[in-house]
């Protein structure tokens, strides 16, 4: 019992758990609407998008990579597919323009794989790239513009309630879409892959040591281009899944989001270096950042102070997961030494 | 059964139309200790990654059990029971023991879902083989390096390995942990499997091995029994070159110490140090690799400064809070991982000489290139460190060349006092002769020195004076003529 | 000379890479749109816009030396435009004017901010031991989030006309803007190339570990570097609040990314250790140039220019991936 309390100390998720409900606390006192549960199912309604991009950043994070092109790779299929379907007026379920923005996605994800995977770039550097011919294709070759209606079968995909809570004394209703499911299920796949595939440990082999990795028979190039093409398609699927919570298609709202999502992955416990997280911690940091982002209102700071507490927020988690590292690394020092001279 | 397990014939390797293995052939027998040995650059590593699979050889025919092979990739490697454990182990600090001991069975296989249970059983059965004892469960990267290395063997074992071919395995190793490597090595051979040892350390060959092969410059120079082999002609056939032992004895001591250490201590690492140096000596320290020696010359350095104690240098107390106050006290320190403290490898030449002195270099406040030049010619011309353009990047050298780089940097400081963590760690025989003969000669035109070592031959030759750590303590100390290896080495453990 | 030429050929392969690159755009649009092109008005304007994301430029390529980055540039550009808008709005008198010898001061607390910023990350970075990506990301999150405060979101635009100008003048022809850059760049150069400082940032950046060995002081040199950068982006900023005549939270946002893609572009490496400013400073202008030059075709949108400059940027990579791998291999010959 002891030895499992121990770890549990040692880890980060218990530390942003911790936060997650020391804060939940502070807005329940204050406001006495934290736990009601309109507000959880805003909440939870509000995390998928930001998880679902939050889970495809902490892969690529695990390898050792970064993505930066996933708000713009989301943008751009989930633009094309929904022009695409309007244009066809397409009046059938959500089915067929998700496995569309799914192609379109593993496409759009796979000319990432290629650079970094096969070509071995910096992850950095090529996303900035390709985010910026994604954006360039969607505004200038596809000529994106705002649009107000989408096809049927997304509009009620986004409507259709998984559960509706209802306020009783206001009347206010909040509606969890059913998209929520989707989100619960890339979780349990990504948490498979990790987990129970040599893919998935691959990508923790990778992160952790390339060169060993490759020597002890990992396809890395073929891995890494993989995991590139996983994370346009779950970027895609959030593309997708955020139009149609939406009920419009606005192509450049997600666009800047992505350093919120990498901040709330570090902040979950991945080391931007890779090779070590777990994805609790990736989906706790997450919910921190979205909890800030939605829920500050509640105990009255005004919505201009969000992005200095974000702001605080990653500054300050990120000494602290620095100080850790640094702190439990101390006691090692003569080892982590020889790991660095061997 | 053949005669031989395992045959490489005249294989050749180029890189970008230079020969890095020109024709080189090596041949192993079942169940046999064969060293590989010849200096940096001389081909080994080259030709250890064409029978891992790493690289393709450009001709030449690789035998093994019989059979030829053909195009070998690390996966086949593997298949045909040939295990490569590289100088870092290729270990995944990140993961489990369990994981690092199972994932290869589990990619040879061709697995693509991972059972945990089996992971479980299969790394069990592989430490069991050697009667390791370690938790399975325990992070890699926690271990110790003797213990990683113990994995890697773990690991390597698990797919019937015929042939383990271990790449300068005791580099990081201290004396009592590669004795229970050599232990794990017999016991290997005892079960039939063939051991390739690559090494450049003399008494490791000599004490582990049964045959031989020394290649020099990409060219196979000669092979054959240990027995028949000796310290000279070892030499010989590494370097080409034939060296005479030069013992230190000091030619002028000065009066008074340079440095001297006073009830020195760091918490956890060593304690109550007292010790001095005078100028035109050379000191050794020696101890086991977790005895305190690394921690008291980074505190001397002030990387690592000390928790209380007094450093006097030149009679006056000093405070060593950082390398710059060491620097600025005339203290140069040449650090023990050449790689990853010593060099900036993708630097030029001459930056790498002049980084430490380069704000001496100027003219007001600014940079004066004539003289930084001038600074550069010099030194390279000095130490005699072997490059056509000093602008080339500090990696295109060998490592006793990287290594004179490294002491220029300090000697263009002027310190009164160097101190040198594993001067030779790395260096090929010939230039670890050379390297002794300028500290020596350092020493007699006045310098102090101070050498941190566990290669004792080295302390022996090069020392006025020895001194010996034990778990953070003093428990020896030894003048020049009094020391023999045997009393140092019951000192030390 | 020859043996010079052909050294300078093979040692600055990206920067030659650059010219070609550029002189070829240059002969293209002079043959399809040669007096659009090439007016004086034409390079005046051009000169009068890069100086923003210029000197921004010139902050992330010293932080990617050192082997960091700084993704805060925008951030402290946009709070420093916003502040010295309100300050000047302050001090300006009812008509809306401001006496003109209050623009060097305003200058000069706008380069204080950026000081102050940057130092914040250098301390961040250095002592704080945190990845200047993370660190960097945390501040620009902060600084924007502390513009929106200040504005409530909205532009500023209210504040004497005096400053734009004076900034948006010319002197002798040339954009008041660019004689900024000018300094900006100098002093940069001079800090680069004639003091010890330019060589430490580049050893550093190869490896902070060796270093700290070899006696340099890390972590000033940090805090120096995104010290400097920080200026760098105050004055991007001051230069933003004169070309836009307002200041908002949330101006060129593009820029981030712009920016670091300059920087890549010039030849600098995303691992640090390797660079120079005159790649740099190549990269400003030719970066600057194919957007005008796009400009000039009326049929092809503007949002062409993201593309063109994603696909510009994956195509100097790859080619740098091919000749550094020459370089490899080259190196591995001497080796053996």
């Amino acid at each position: 019992m002891r030895v499992k309390t121990n770890k549990l100390l040692k880890q980060n998720e218990t530390y942003i758990f911790l936060i997650i409900l020391a804060l939940s606390f502070l807005i329940q006192i204050r406001s006495g609407q934290f736990y009601t549960s309109n507000n959880i199912v805003d909440i939870m309604s509000a995390m998928i998008v930001p998880g679902l991009f939050a889970i495809g950043e902490f892969l690529v994070i695990l390898s050792g990579g970064i993505d930066v092109s996933f708000p713009a790779l989301a943008s751009l299929t989930a633009y094309a597919t929904t022009k695409m379907f309007l244009d066809m007026g397409y009046e059938g379920s959500v089915f067929l323009p998700l496995v569309v923005a799914i192609l379109i996605g593993a496409v759009l994800g796979a000319i990432n794989g290629f650079f970094v995977g096969y070509l071995n770039l910096p992850a950095m550097i090529v996303t900035l790239g390709t985010a910026s011919v994604f954006k360039g294709f969607m505004q200038g070759t596809l000529e994106s513009k705002q649009l107000a209606v989408i096809p049927t079968g997304m509009k009620n995909f986004g409507t259709v309630a998984l559960y509706t809570a209802t306020n009783s004394q206001s009347g206010l209703s909040s509606r969890l879409p059913i998209a929520f499911l989707m989100f619960v299920a890339v979780i349990i796949i990504a948490f498979f892959i990790l987990k129970y595939t040599m893919f998935g440990r691959g990508i923790y082999a990778i992160g952790g040591n390339e060169s060993a990795a490759y020597n002890a028979g990992f396809r890395v190039k073929w891995t890494k281009f993989l995991l590139y093409v996983f994370a346009g398609i779950v970027a895609s699927i959030a593309g997708i899944i955020r139009v149609c919570m939406m009920q419009q298609c606005h192509p450049t709202n997600m666009l800047g989001m992505e350093m919120n999502i990498i901040a709330g992955v570090v902040l979950g416990g991945t080391a931007i270096v890779g090779g070590k997280g777990t994805m609790t911690g990736c989906i706790l940091g997450t919910l921190l950042i979205v909890l800030v982002e939605n829920s500050m209102i509640l105990i009255g700071v005004p919505v201009v102070w969000k992005n200095v507490f974000v702001g605080l927020l990653i500054v300050i988690g990120t000494i602290i997961s620095a100080y850790q590292s640094e702190h439990s690394g101390a006691g090692k020092g003569n080892h982590k030494k020889k790991e660095e001279t061997a | 059964m053949a005669e031989y397990l395992f045959r490489a014939v005249d294989i050749r390797k180029y890189f970008a139309g230079v020969k890095a293995l020109d024709g080189v052939t090596l041949e192993i027998k079942p169940g046999e200790i064969h060293c590989l040995a010849g200096e940096n650059g001389c081909g080994k590593s080259t030709l250890i990654k064409i029978i891992s699979g790493v690289y393709q050889r450009d001709s030449g025919t690789i035998e093994f059990e019989g059979k030829e092979l053909q195009k070998i990739t690390p996966l086949s490697a593997i298949e045909n029971g040939i295990q490569v454990i590289y100088q870092d182990f290729s270990i995944f600090p990140n993961l489990s023991v369990m994981e690092n001991l199972a994932i290869n069975s589990q990619l040879v296989a061709k697995k693509k879902l991972v059972n945990w249970k089996d992971m479980r059983k299969i790394a069990e059965e592989a430490v069991a083989r050697i009667g390791f004892q370690v938790d399975l469960d325990a992070r890699l990267g926690d271990l110790s390096v003797a213990e990683k290395q113990m994995v890697a063997i773990c690991r390597a074992l698990m797919f019937n390995a015929k042939l383990i071919i271990m790449d300068e395995p005791t580099t990081a190793l201290t004396k009592k942990e590669v004795k229970a490597l050599f232990k794990v090595i017999l016991q290997l051979k005892a079960q039939n499997i063939s051991i390739l040892f690559v090494s450049h350390k003399l008494d490791e060959v000599f004490e582990i091995s049964e045959r031989f092969t020394v290649f020099r410059s990409g060219k196979l120079i000669a092979s054959g029994n240990t027995a028949d082999l000796d310290d000279k002609k070892f030499t010989y056939y590494m370097t080409g070159r034939e060296f005479e032992q030069k013992i230190f004895e000091p030619k002028k001591i000065d009066e008074n110490p340079v440095l001297e250490v006073k009830k020195l201590c760091l918490e956890g690492h060593y304690s109550d140090i007292d010790f001095s140096i005078k100028g035109g000596e050379i000191l050794g320290i020696t101890g086991l690799l977790d005895s305190g020696r690394t921690e008291l010359a980074l505190s001397l350095f002030g990387m690592r400064p000390a928790d209380s104690g007094k450093i006097l240098i030149h009679g006056e107390e000093a405070e060593l809070k950082s390398p710059q106050d060491a620097i600025e006290k005339g203290i140069g320190f040449v650090p023990e991982d050449r790689l990853s403290e010593g060099l900036f490898l993708s630097q030029s030449i001459g930056d790498n000489i002049i980084i430490s002195e380069i704000d001496n270099l100027t003219k007001g406040k600014l940079v004066d290139k004539k003289k930084t030049e001038e600074e550069i010619e010099r030194w390279v011309k000095e130490l005699s460190i072997a490059t056509p353009d000093a602008n080339n990047a500090a990696s295109t050298l060998s490592g006793g060349n990287q290594q004179r780089i490294v002491l220029a940097k300090w000697l263009a400081c002027e310190p009164k006092l160097l101190i040198l963590n594993g001067p030779t760690v790395g260096v090929d025989i010939g230039s670890k002769h050379d390297i002794h003969a300028i500290l020596q000669s350092l020493a007699e035109k006045g310098m102090a020195v101070i050498i941190i070592s566990d290669d004792l031959p080295e302390i022996l030759e090069n020392c006025s004076r020895i001194m010996i750590l034990r778990d953070g303590k003093m428990s020896g100390e030894f003048s020049a003529a009094e020391a023999t290896e045997k009393l140092i080495l019951d000192k030390m453990m | 000379m020859a043996e010079k030429i052909k050294r300078s050929m093979k040692q600055d392969v990206h920067i030659w890479r650059l010219v070609v690159i550029m002189l070829i755009w240059f002969v293209f649009i002079g043959i399809t749109k040669g007096s659009k092109f090439y007016s004086v008005v034409n390079f005046q304007t051009m000169f009068a816009q890069f100086p923003e994301f210029g000197l921004m430029s010139l902050g992330v390529m010293v932080c990617m030396i050192t082997g960091g980055i700084d993704l805060s540039t925008v951030g402290v550009a946009n709070v420093t435009s916003i502040t010295m808008a309100l300050l000047m709005r302050n001090l300006g008198n009812e008509s809306g004017e401001l006496a003109v010898g209050f623009i060097p001061v305003i200058f000069l607390l706008a380069i204080m901010m950026g000081a102050v910023a940057g130092t914040l990350n250098g301390i961040l970075v250095a002592k704080c031991k945190i990845p200047p990506i993370l660190a960097t990301l945390g501040m620009s999150e902060l600084l924007t989030g502390i513009g929106i405060v200040l504005t409530n979101g909205s532009a500023i635009s209210d504040f004497p006309k005096t400053y734009a100008f004076i900034v948006n003048n010319r002197v002798a022809g040339i954009p008041v803007q660019f004689l900024i850059f000018a300094v900006g760049a100098a002093g940069v150069w001079f800090l680069m190339k004639k003091t010890t400082y330019g060589k430490k940032i580049i050893l550093m950046g190869s490896s902070q570990n060796v270093a700290k060995y070899s006696g340099l002081k890390v972590d000033w040199i940090l805090i120096k570097t995104y010290l400097i950068s920080g200026i760098c982006s105050a004055l991007g900023g001051m230069i933003m609040l004169a070309n836009y005549n307002s200041a908002r939270a949330d101006y060129g946002s593009n820029y981030t990314l712009q920016c670091i893609m300059i920087v890549v572009l010039g030849g600098v490496s995303p691992n640090g250790g390797k660079g120079k400013i005159s790649g740099v400073l190549l990269a400003i202008f030719l970066v600057r140039a194919l957007e005008t030059g796009i400009n000039r075709f009326p049929q092809i949108s503007s949002y062409y220019i993201s593309l063109v400059w994603g696909a510009v940027l994956l195509l100097v990579m790859v080619m740098n991936y091919f000749t550094d791998n020459h370089i490899k291999l080259f190196k591995k010959k001497a080796a053996l």
